[in-house]
């Protein structure tokens, strides 16, 4: 299961760091940020929860970069 | 600018205004100090607040923190201007790269400005709705007028017009359309109104499709791109142990082992030089931009790049396998030769057109359609229409035989020798050779000189693969100067020959093949970049390639290449100049050459170039 989020991040770097929390968040299989389009594309794993997922991804996204948001 | 971006511009010019004030105003001491918080405050607050959360969160090499750190370390050791300054020019950096980003995103969106905002919807009453686009169902019936983009796709039901097909294509040769014909989504309604049935729903068309695919494109991330980001990560805490080093052991060697002052505040200094270079700023956004300027600019020429590692391969292509029926060919069937014995061509194609009358064979129709006139069926007579030969009829009196070299052998009719390319017709008049005609496929005018183009761009080897015969195959490869033509192929030898040259090349050689989309999907789907006709939108083209050119032109992939060369230029050229000049600094930083002044001028000098460099990848209209 794929979905794509639209977020906001300020720098390049940021969006970095915000695609390895979300890699690193369990239920995640793949995930990947451009910060171009402002989007983030997450490929879930089998059996995740989508919504507790993302709202993980979120908190673990916020606490590297306090100025970041995804829209769920 | 948005509204965001307003005040910080705000913020950082009343800080200037400030500073330059204090430091012409003959202040001392503390007072001095107290008057130079009020820009630093002014300008760095929200940095100063986010280097606090970083740390709090254990983010220790932000580069909010490191900025905290370079300029409270200034202004501890008395240089309040310095401290200031630093804060002021990050400031300026930052917002400048914001806004190049924000008019790099504006510029991709005119460029691709394909979105409809609205569709004429027919209400039942027989009046018209102006709708969102979205609201509007498969099956539904809109208007579009003369001068208004078409928003949905559909099949015409009334209506003949011209359509510029520029926003799609790139290209600005019109298109006819007229009722009963599939009409896409994107174009532009030139002439008259139109009433179009549609046949898909906005997010299913073609617009809606490719504004996604070229979104998902930033997603697909190039070797490049990979290699930087992954390069800053190591660089930020490298650069900051270099600068603890230096902050340290210059001192302690000095007294150790030169038993020389210590000079603690000299060291310090340069290690807080040393941090406000750390920023790997410049090279993390303008590598994603040029990229992004890459695919946006290729897009503008009718050219879909799925993914920016594709052009980052398209540029190191050198091996080129390519389909011929309807990828190098038109795919349509015309007569191209009319050689008669003993009479005249016209003479010879109208005996021809007047036997095949009756039958539905494609090659009858093509001599048919090549006659043009009409045929007066009443001089026709005992028509034989003999399977794997030919057709046999009586005309103005004469017996015709009308087929291949087997029908006239069964009439003991010598037939020349022939080489040609396609499929021989030969005609005989009671009894004696008449002369023959040539059906074939002919080559898209695209096609000429491309494979020597591709040739100068750096390509290696080009092969031609075909499921058809010897002859048509070995004239096509003639024509074109290709170095190898495999001919007779069934669809898994295809794949084959690809598998067989992916192994036999050197890994970052890049092999591209292109195709139609529906046969080739297979073979797509193995070569490195699999460049797919479009045919204006096909389904199973965007799907199953990797590059889809959109007007099925064989002239864009040269054009394609081009485009991806001189993004990896750009990148590369971004590369080695931030590099460059970070090292530079950080030498010069370290020797003490060069003041917390230069460091921040060549931290935010650097990205505004790299960003200005990167903008450049959106210019294709050159190439």
């Amino acid at each position: 299961m794929k979905k794509t989020y639209k977020i906001e991040v300020d720098c390049a770097v940021c969006a970095g760091k915000m695609e390895d929390q979300a890699k690193k968040t369990a239920g995640v299989k793949e995930a990947t940020v451009s910060f171009m389009t402002r989007k983030m594309k997450v490929e879930f794993e089998e059996d995740a929860d989508v919504a507790t997922v993302m709202e993980q991804v979120r908190a673990a996204c916020k606490k590297v970069e306090s100025d970041c948001e995804i829209y769920l | 600018m948005s509204r965001k971006q307003k005040i910080v511009l705000a913020r950082i010019l009343l800080a200037a205004v400030l500073m330059i004030v204090i430091l012409l105003s003959p202040v001392k001491g503390n007072l001095r100090f107290a008057l130079f918080m009020i820009p630093y405050l002014v300008v760095g607050y929200d940095i100063l607040r986010k280097a606090f959360l970083g740390v709090v969160h254990g983010q220790v090499f932000d580069e909010n923190f490191l900025m905290a750190v370079a300029t409270v370390g200034a202004i501890l050791l008395g240089e309040y201007p310095e401290g200031v300054s630093v804060m002021l020019f990050y400031q300026i950096g930052e917002l400048f790269q914001s806004v190049a980003v924000d008019r790099s995103r504006k510029n991709i969106a005119d460029l691709m400005d394909i979105v409809p905002e609205y569709a004429n919807l027919e209400t039942g009453k027989g009046g018209i709705e102006k709708v969102d686009p979205d609201e509007v169902e498969a099956g539904s019936v809109i208007v579009i007028k003369p001068g208004e983009k078409v928003p949905i796709d559909g099949i015409v039901l009334e209506g003949t017009s011209v359509l510029n097909t520029s926003a799609l294509t790139g290209e600005s040769m019109p298109r006819d359309i007229g009722p009963g014909e599939t009409i896409i989504s994107g174009c532009i309604n030139m002439t008259a109104l139109l009433r179009v049935k549609t046949t898909k729903e906005f997010e299913d068309s073609t617009v809606a499709k490719i504004l996604e695919l070229v979104e998902n494109s930033a997603m697909k991330k190039a070797r490049s791109e990979n290699f930087i980001t992954r390069f800053a990560r190591y660089y930020t805490p490298a650069v900051c142990l270099a600068a603890l080093c230096l902050a340290l052991g210059g001192p302690l060697i000095r007294m150790a082992f030169l038993h020389q002052a210590p000079m603690w505040t000299d060291w310090i200094t340069r290690a807080l030089t040393f941090l406000v270079i750390s920023c790997p700023c410049a090279l993390v956004i303008s590598i994603p931009l040029t990229f992004f300027g890459g695919i946006g600019g290729a897009s503008a020429r009718g050219i879909l790049v799925k993914g920016s590692n594709y052009l980052e391969k398209l540029a190191k292509a050198k091996y080129f396998v390519l389909d011929k029926t309807g990828t190098l060919t038109k795919g349509v069937f015309t007569v191209t030769k009319i050689q008669p014995v003993g009479m005249s061509e016209e003479e010879l194609l109208e005996t021809a057109a007047y036997a095949e009358y009756f039958s539905n064979h494609p090659i009858s129709q093509c001599i048919r359609e090549a006659y043009g006139r009409e045929i007066d069926a009443s001089r026709l007579s005992d028509e034989r229409e003999i399977s794997g030969h030919g057709v046999e009829v009586q005309y103005q009196l004469k017996t015709i035989a009308a087929g291949n070299s087997k029908l006239m052998h069964k009439w003991r009719i010598a037939v020349p020798e022939s080489s040609e390319n396609g499929t021989v017709v030969h005609v005989a008049v009671d009894g004696k050779y008449a002369g023959y005609i040539l059906i074939s496929d002919t080559l898209k005018e695209g096609a000429r000189g491309m494979l020597e183009e591709l040739k100068r761009l750096g390509i290696k080897r080009s092969v031609i693969l075909t499921g058809d015969a010897r002859g048509p195959a070995m004239a096509v490869g003639r024509e074109l100067k290709a170095d190898d033509v495999k001919y007779d192929l069934l669809p898994e030898n295809k794949v084959d020959q690809v598998e067989r040259m992916m192994a036999n090349k050197y890994p970052d050689e890049e092999l591209v093949f292109v195709g139609d989309g529906i046969n080739d999907a297979p073979v797509l789907m193995r070569a490195d970049v699999g460049i797919a006709m479009g045919a204006m939108g096909s389904d199973a083209a965007i799907e199953a390639a990797d590059v889809v050119l959109m007007d099925d032109d064989p002239v864009k992939i040269p054009l394609a290449i081009r485009i991806a060369q001189k993004t990896m230029k750009i990148v590369y050229q971004n590369i080695t100049l931030a590099l460059a000049v970070k090292l530079i600094c950080l030498i010069l930083g370290a020797l003490g050459i060069a003041g917390m002044w230069m460091a921040i001028f060549a931290d935010v000098g650097i990205m505004v170039i790299c960003v200005i460099n990167a903008m450049r990848a959106l210019k294709t209209n050159n190439l």
